[in-house]
């Protein structure tokens, strides 16, 4: 942390991607910093909020942090501060975006006022991510969001910098996408100085911008297709973010890259000591054509190393027919599209279309080791509030002589999951956030209420999306059990405050929003707030509720031995 | 030094490794090497297995070691060390084992450590298993100081191209203040003239 605060211009530290671009954020002079966590963003808002909470630095910065209920509002948060001529940094992992799209889309169209820069992290083999591997490059397509995408610390850095300044240029809000491997790669990087946020905010009205509305909103389109020709024209095709190394023995092969891709690929070229040239492309969307087609004219064979969905390639392939007819073009056929890319994946590519032998040794003996060791599944801690809750059920469903096989376990995304895996076993589904009890509900109409169903939700999640879904179970007359598991916290993704805690962001204290009032609100009328270490009361009230004929909560509010 | 330095650091969540990973990073840069690292966050916090990535040299482009590519594995749980022989080679790769077991939960039976030590042996230039667990704990009375104790075994043991004392400069950057002089005293009492 000291290091991301560093005074020393020109010092080199080492840092996270993530740290990386909040000292990015720090020398560009935002002021407005809004994020729900994930991983393998996380680290960007735990590192603001730290800040936040050190008074001395935040009066001197001119910054606001706030963890938001979640990455629609946090994006929505974002774009009011930059209307009201505020720099922005919102952060959030590639499902907060599937969430915040709704409003992004239509954010491009209008436009912002100061520089606004969203970071979106991916996580290319889901190491960190349960529901699905996703390649959030689409949205730079479906929104036309000017995307950049950084392979190191350094360049998470440069690059969000960069996209202040792109981002206030063009009146756009500009894109930072990460992956994994780039998001918590630490690495050298050479700080700048930091800038004081100075503007102070004002909402200067200007219908003409912000209200979308037709036929306006046709015309808006009409701007923002222009805004990226020209984007693509006057930066793109120039900016540095796109670099081709020098060409010097081999000139028939290249190989176009971008993102952690790219390391793999130099570290490819070093072991193979080979000289091809290599186009990085640091700007993602849109991307540099007359660059590109340059760079295939005068080759014969091109690799294009990317990770998951080949959108670079099918560029290449386009731009190839006027550019180079007959290239040859290599990707993801020698290239896996799911799961994250790796040194030796990339070397095995490299070796296959420059003709030349790899050989890993012992590594098919290494595989087919009869000594195998079982994976390590996550535990719940010793002493979690949680394991209450999986027992008091089980212990709820034999006093009814129910089996567990009698009732469906509705899942969600957090440290309950786990019920999922052993001792537990009680989870039937698992989606998205805020899915458990808009699916539980649609469970209970199509049996006619008549099968048990038991759905979990978190704290965090509850605030996120979960409202809508169980104000729609109310109304609709289903009669699903939830439990709350109100732990106090953001548990999975390190711990962060949310809108039950009575802190803010920045270290504030604020009211606390009761989850029962929430509830109660909704038209609940079955209604407990339980600390499972009652057992007794839990398994009572468990036993209960299930009996019931409308929508049963109960809050299980026992704190995560993380939250002091 | 001829090449790039790669050191692979295995073990369960809750022993430390990120907080290695970061000393070792560190360690590099005092010695003006480029050094890249991987990690990986989330729900490893809960007893899962840990890898990170720790390579040092000239110019690094890869924050991953490839496959057979590690020169140094150190490993802080036994059969952690098992899954970690992707990046072994017969040419290059020495281990450095922390003979200390941790249960898999829902399995019964661990594998014994001498099996374990035989088949590492079969794909790697050197296996050495120090009982690092013990050590600290029966010396300093914290078992999380393993780690420590294992970085700074493999410092004295040269068996990283990097110097001890720069090692020190770097736990002091890292660590909190009020554990420097615990972290110092582990890494020291590694110096085999210390303690063989
Ligand atoms: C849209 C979206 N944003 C963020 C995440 C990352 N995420 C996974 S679990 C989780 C925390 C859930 O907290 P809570 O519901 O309180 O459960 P706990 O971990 O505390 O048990 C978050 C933020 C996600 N999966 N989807
Ligand atoms: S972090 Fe908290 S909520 Fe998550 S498993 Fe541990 S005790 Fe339970």
């Amino acid at each position: 942390m000291e290091k991301v605060l560093s005074k020393k211009v020109g010092e080199k530290v080492i840092l996270l991607g993530n740290e990386a671009i909040v000292r990015g954020a720090l020398e560009s002079g935002v002021q407005f910093v809004s994020t729900y966590p994930g991983t393998p963003a996380s680290e960007i808002g735990n590192t603001f909020y730290k800040i936040s909470n050190l008074k001395s630095q935040i009066s001197n910065l001119n910054l606001y942090f706030e963890f938001s209920t979640n990455e629609k509002v946090a994006l929505e948060a974002g774009a009011g501060a930059s209307f009201s001529g505020q720099r922005t940094l919102v952060a959030m992992k590639h499902f907060g975006l599937n969430v915040a799209s709704d409003f992004l889309i239509t954010l491009v169209y209008s436009g912002v006022r100061t520089g606004m820069v969203i970071v979106v992290a991916d996580d290319p083999g889901c190491s960190s991510s349960a529901q699905s591997e996703q390649d959030s490059r689409a949205y730079s397509y479906l929104a036309h969001i000017p995307t950049l995408t950084p392979a190191t610390p350094q360049e998470c850095k440069d690059f969000t910098k960069f996209a202040f300044e792109l981002s206030e240029k063009f009146k756009i809000p500009v894109m930072v996408r990460e992956t994994t491997r780039v998001a918590l790669q630490s690495g050298i990087v050479k700080l700048g100085k930091i800038v004081q946020g100075r503007r102070k905010g004002k909402f200067v009205k200007d219908p003409h911008q912000f209200v979308t509305m037709p036929p306006r909103v046709l015309e808006m389109k009409k701007e923002l297709l222009e805004k990226i020709r020209k984007i693509k024209n006057e930066v793109s095709e120039k900016s540095p973010t796109n670099y081709e190394s020098k060409r010097i023995t081999n000139k028939k092969i290249g190989i176009v890259t971008s993102g952690v891709s790219y390391l793999y690929t130099m570290e490819a070229l070093k072991e193979f000591n080979l000289n091809l040239p290599v186009l990085k492309l640091g700007f993602f969307y849109p991307l540099p054509e007359k660059k590109i087609k340059k760079f295939i004219k005068s080759i014969k064979k091109v690799l294009i190393v990317e990770e998951l969905e080949p959108y670079i390639e099918r560029e290449v392939k386009r731009f190839a027919k006027d550019a180079n007819p007959k290239l040859q073009i290599f990707g993801k056929n020698l290239l896996p599209e799911i799961g994250e890319l790796r040194p030796e994946i990339v070397l095995r590519a490299i070796a296959k279309i420059t003709n030349r032998k790899l050989k890993i040794e012992n590594s098919i003996k290494i595989k087919n080791l009869k000594l195998k060791i079982p994976r390590r599944t996550p535990q719940l801690c010793p002493g979690c509030p949680y394991w209450l809750v999986f027992s008091g059920i089980k212990t709820a469903l034999k006093k009814m002589k129910l089996s567990e096989k009698d009732v469906v376990f509705g899942g969600e995304i957090g440290c309950y999951m786990l019920a999922g895996l052993s001792p537990h076993n009680i989870q039937d589904y698992l989606f998205c956030m805020g899915s458990d009890m808009g699916i539980a509900h649609g469970i209970k109409k199509a049996t006619f209420n008549k099968q048990k169903l038991i759905a979990f939700v978190g704290d965090s999640s509850f605030f996120h999306a979960g409202i809508p879904a169980l104000i729609n179970a109310v109304h609709n007359k289903s009669n699903p059990l939830v439990i709350i598991m109100d732990n106090q916290t953001t548990a999975m993704t390190g711990h962060q405050p949310h809108p039950g805690i009575e802190k803010t962001g920045m270290g504030e204290a604020s009211p606390k929003i009761k989850i029962e009032d929430i509830v109660r609100a909704c038209g609940v009328k079955n209604l407990k707030v339980i600390d499972q270490g009652n057992q007794k009361e839990f398994v009572k009230t468990v036993k209960e509720f299930l009996q019931n004929k409308t929508v049963s909560v109960i809050i299980a509010r026992r704190p995560c031995i993380f939250v002091k | 030094m001829k090449k790039d330095f790669n050191i692979i650091l295995a073990g369960v969540g809750g022993q430390g490794i990120i907080t290695l990973t970061r000393i070792l990073a560190e360690t590099a840069l005092i010695e003006k090497k480029d050094v890249k690292t991987s990690e990986l966050h989330g729900l490893s916090q809960r007893g899962g297995s840990v890898e990170t990535h720790i390579r040092f040299g000239r110019e690094i482009y890869s924050p991953l070691i490839r496959q057979g590519g590690a020169d140094l594995i150190i490993s802080l749980e036994t059969q952690e060390a098992l899954k970690a022989l992707h990046y072994s080679s017969k040419k290059e790769t020495m281990f450095l084992v922390n003979d200390f077991i941790k249960p898999i939960f829902g399995t019964k039976n661990t594998l014994p450590s001498k099996q374990i030590q035989k088949e590492l042996e079969k794909f790697s230039k050197e296996v050495v298993f120090v009982p690092a667990s013990k050590i600290v704990k029966e010396k300093l009375g914290k078992e999380v100081l393993a780690g420590v104790f294992l970085l700074g075994y493999a410092a004295f043991k040269k068996l990283i191209p990097l110097k001890p004392n720069s090692f020190l400069k770097a736990i002091e950057k890292v660590v909190p203040k009020r554990y420097f002089q615990l972290n110092k005293k582990t890494f020291t009492l590694a110096n085999p003239t210390n303690y063989e």
